[in-house]
């Protein structure tokens, strides 16, 4: 392969007033994503190098960050798919930054505790055998449980940047995952946390989010069908 | 709507940054005072299945339980398995419990504790059902149930039936939702988390655990957490090796804390590997790329083998599979010369490569940049699963002498422990239920124990010093040696002299080439001296872990003169159940390692030949 440049925002909150981007010159081998260039400066270049990692395959969600300017896995990333040899790596926007390309994921952790993450049944499930879900309603969450976690939406959605007690496009999603579940009975529990000027209607559906999910998850679709849910609920 | 898409101008975006925020949330550098001291009646390490579900028993009975985690809870490598958990649920055809006894007691190839497994394949259904209780979205059967799939190993009627559907799974995402349904359920039963929390050291007293010590990564600092019981569910070793389908941060932390509080190991000889991992990397292609119909080519283009199972050829069970990877690699037809074969999917077609094995399809194309329809696929064989672990008794109880004396206080559960359900060789879909029956059963004991009331130990003064050390040793350390470097080594060579293969030459050459990176150790430099989310500290301090266990591993090895299951001696190519019917006690001692055995609990099927 070519020689490459990586531009990668620094930023060492006991040493810098505010980030910088320092430059790495190098000639990655073929077959490289964006995280083996990483580990590459990290154990090679530079140890003081700071990103989250763990998995490598797409499936833990630690590395989101910005890519040349959109959001992704660095794991996912193949470096010759990104059609240049400058690359610029940055931390999620939207987001404190700690420390390089790491952010402070607790605001969006947050969001997603306030529409209660979890199941809410009322009904006692059969002993000693499972709840029925007929394949079709069992369809009805996929495109919604795959979510990782990686903060790749929130992080790009001009709704959030303006508005950091919007839920996201995170939460909804992980909401719509549960109301469209048909052992789910925790409608009323959460319709106040989202049918709420910073939930499902605060968004522009400007669809940031859907381009920026690398597992391809449309939390847009969501929120227009939660949107659905709530005036039928209302009714 | 158009204005906002196609994101920002490249490196224009610092400006959304609030590198501000950032400094108020977090505190000035504290150094390596103990600055914090908590205190709970149970502390858990690790937020894989095993550890969330010990912690989401204990707080539900009631008990105050801490659960720290090195990464974010969903991020624990449980989280990768794919193929799906077993269960005699019989949902789509017959099935026994017995039949799942039997089938991972042969596939042990006769080491697994069968005390132990008879236990584990029993509770698998009712886990399974507490699961879907809990939320999981399972695949559903047409009438609504629980749907299960075929997996190497599950058959019928003892062995001698076909295969049965028998692992539980979410379409290729099982581990992805049993690991955040788990999670879901621990937000709901407000478990308290320290998430990023990097354990240290176990702190014993009087031969009791009664807490441990562990790094803040994000704002630095060492924080002493005081328990009444404390479990290990810290994962597997896989990165001892250098191919390996294992995450980053599975670097054996939790084995090397027991063995630096005195503990043994056991069976740690005994690492599986799996024969589809694309090569450089190591990453899972599944089972399946073999199954649909795949081939293995060498060098020279053939079909290889047809030398090593001229009747299954390509789906030969995996350790067959994995060995002559390995031989054509070694008589120099890997491709190039260089460490890997091929898979072939060509002649699949694009229409059954995109509609059967989508999966594969991806992760090729996204991880090693090669599309299966038009390239042929590098693999090689990849390290997967770490049978042996930390010595427990059924109820989860870790052992201090490996046999039946408890270490009072001390669980350990999942991938890191050893019960042993396992023996020489896991069978698929077995370990994310062991992980799952025993991180509840462990939660369950130590319930049972609180329960009796225990008084917390006075703290000695010197709790956090071990670990006090161990930072600032590293923080400050200026030797001319990079963790990195002497990490690759070891791995590297892991991977090539205590691999697929294994001799007495190999084995003590690598035993030379570790004691010589331990001693390199002591010379390293990190380049972060900062103590705000060091990841390079971090990483110095799990190369110890890693060069610890490393060491048990190949002595582990090197002691045991045949070959079973996974471990497989080109010097002893047979197995001897005379001499070697009995499970490897090591201790890591300043001498070497030192070694005891106890033998294999075998209550219903006698060893036979391990034929497939
Ligand atoms: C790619 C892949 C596919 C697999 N597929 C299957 C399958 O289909 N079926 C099956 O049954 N099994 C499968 N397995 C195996 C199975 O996933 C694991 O054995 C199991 O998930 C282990 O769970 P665990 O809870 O023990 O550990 P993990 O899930 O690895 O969790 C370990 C936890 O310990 C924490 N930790 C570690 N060290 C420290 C420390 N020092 N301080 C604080 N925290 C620490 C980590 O943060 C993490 O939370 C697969 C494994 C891999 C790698
Ligand atoms: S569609 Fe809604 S949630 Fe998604 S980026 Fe736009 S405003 Fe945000
Ligand atoms: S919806 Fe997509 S982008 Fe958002 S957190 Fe989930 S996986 Fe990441
Ligand atoms: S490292 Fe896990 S998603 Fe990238």
């Amino acid at each position: 392969m070519a020689e490459y440049t990586f531009r990668i925002f620094r930023y060492d909150p006991e040493k810098d007033e505010t980030g910088r981007i320092q430059e790495y010159r190098f000639e990655p081998e073929p077959g490289w994503t964006v995280l083996d260039a990483l580990n590459y400066i990290k154990w090679n270049l530079d140890g003081s190098l700071t990103y989250r990692r763990a998995c490598r395959h797409g499936i833990c969600g630690s590395c989101g960050m910005t890519i040349n300017g959109k959001n992704g896995l660095a794991c996912e990333t193949q470096l010759k798919d990104l059609g240049t040899t400058v690359v610029t790596i940055e931390p999620l926007r939207g987001f404190p930054v700690i420390k390089d390309l790491v952010v402070d994921m607790e605001p969006f952790y947050d969001k997603l505790y306030a529409i209660k993450p979890y199941l809410i049944t009322k009904t006692p499930p059969p002993t000693d055998k499972e709840r029925l879900q007929s394949p079709e309603d069992r369809k009805k969450l996929d495109g919604k449980y795959e979510c990782i976690l990686c903060g790749c939406c929130t992080s790009s959605c001009p709704t959030y940047w303006a508005d950091k007690n919007f839920l996201g496009p995170n939460a909804l999603l992980k909401a719509a995952r549960f109301l469209f579940d048909s052992r789910d009975e925790g409608f009323e529990e959460r319709v106040n946390a989202i049918d709420d000027k910073h939930g499902i209607w605060r968004c522009h559906t400007i669809f940031n989010c859907v381009e920026a999910c690398p597992k391809e998850l449309n939390p847009t679709q969501a929120i227009v069908d939660l949107r659905k849910l709530m005036l039928r609920g209302r009714l | 709507m158009s204005e906002y898409r196609g994101m920002f101008k490249v490196g224009e975006c610092a400006k959304y940054y609030n590198t501000e925020d950032a400094k108020v949330v977090h505190e000035e550098p504290k150094g390596v005072d103990i600055h914090n001291v908590h205190v709970h009646d149970a502390v858990v390490v690790g937020a894989g299945l095993a550890g969330m579900f010990a912690a989401l028993e204990i707080k539900k009975a009631g008990y105050d339980v801490a659960c720290l985690t090195k990464v974010f809870p969903t991020r624990s490598h449980s989280g990768a398995a794919q193929g799906g958990i077993a269960a005699a649920l019989a949902n789509l055809e017959e099935d026994h419990v017995e039949w799942h006894f039997f089938d991972t007691v042969k596939g042990s190839d006769y080491l697994g504790d069968q005390d132990a497994i008879e236990l584990m394949v029993k509770e698998a259904p009712r886990i399974i059902y507490e699961y879907e209780h809990m939320g999981v979205p399972f695949s559903r059967t047409p009438d609504g149930k629980i749907m299960q799939r075929y997996f190497g190993g599950h058959v019928k009627d003892f062995g001698r039936g076909k295969p049965v559907l028998r692992a539980c799974m979410a379409a290729d995402r099982t581990g992805h939702v049993l690991l955040h349904t788990l999670w879901e359920q621990c937000v709901k039963h407000q478990v308290r988390f320290y998430s990023e929390f990097f354990v240290l050291s176990l702190i014993i007293k009087d031969g009791k655990c009664i807490g441990v010590t562990a790094w803040d990564l994000i704002n630095g600092g060492i924080h002493v957490f005081q328990a009444k019981a404390v479990v290990l569910a810290t994962g597997g070793y896989g990165r001892c090796f250098s191919i390996t389908t294992n995450s980053h941060a599975n670097t054996a932390d939790g084995l090397s804390l027991a063995m630096r509080a005195g503990l043994p190991l056991e069976d740690m000889e005994f690492v599986q590997f799996h024969p589809t991992g694309l090569a450089g990397s190591g990453i899972l292609l599944s089972e399946g790329a073999r199954g649909e119909g795949g081939y293995l080519i060498n060098d020279l283009g053939e079909r290889f083998m047809k030398r090593y199972a001229p009747d299954k050829m390509e789906l030969a069970p995996r350790d067959v599979v994995s060995r002559a990877e390995w031989s054509e690699i070694e008589a120099g037809r890997g491709i190039g010369g260089q460490q890997y074969v091929y898979l072939d999917l060509r002649h699949l077609g694009a229409e059954k490569i995109k509609e059967r094995l989508p999966q594969v399809r991806e992760l090729a194309m996204k991880f090693a940049g090669v599309d299966p329809i038009e390239e042929p696929v590098p693999i090689q064989p990849t390290a997967h699963y770490s049978m042996g672990g930390i010595p427990t008794d059924i109820r989860c109880r870790v052992l201090a002498d490996g046999k039946e004396k408890w270490l009072e206080g001390l669980w350990a559960a999942g991938e890191c422990a050893c019960v042993s359900v396992h023996g020489a060789n896991r069978l698929g879909t077995n370990s994310l239920l062991d992980a799952s029956v025993h991180g509840k059963r462990a939660g369950k004991d130590v319930v049972a124990y609180l329960s009796t009331n225990p008084v917390f130990e006075v703290l000695p003064e010197d709790a956090a010093e071990p670990a006090i050390k161990e930072v600032e040793w590293v923080l400050n350390s200026n030797g001319p040696e990079r963790p990195a470097e002497l990490r690759k080594i070891l791995q590297e060579n892991m991977y090539t002299l205590c691999g697929v293969f294994r001799d007495q030459e190999k084995l003590e050459k690598m035993y030379e080439i570790i004691k010589d990176l331990q001693k390199r150790y002591k010379n390293i430099h990190i380049e972060d001296r900062g103590t705000k989310f060091n990841t390079h500290l971090m990483e110095a301090i799990e190369l110890g872990h890693l060069l610890e266990t490393a060491e048990v591993i190949v002595a582990s090895a090197l002691n045991r003169t045949e070959s079973r299951g996974a471990h497989y001696r080109t010097d002893y190519p047979k197995r001897d159940d005379d001499n070697w019917l009995k499970h490897t006690l090591a201790w890591r001692t300043e001498e070497g390692v030192k070694f005891d055995y106890k033998p294999v609990v075998i209550t219903r099927f006698k060893p036979e030949e391990r034929k497939y």
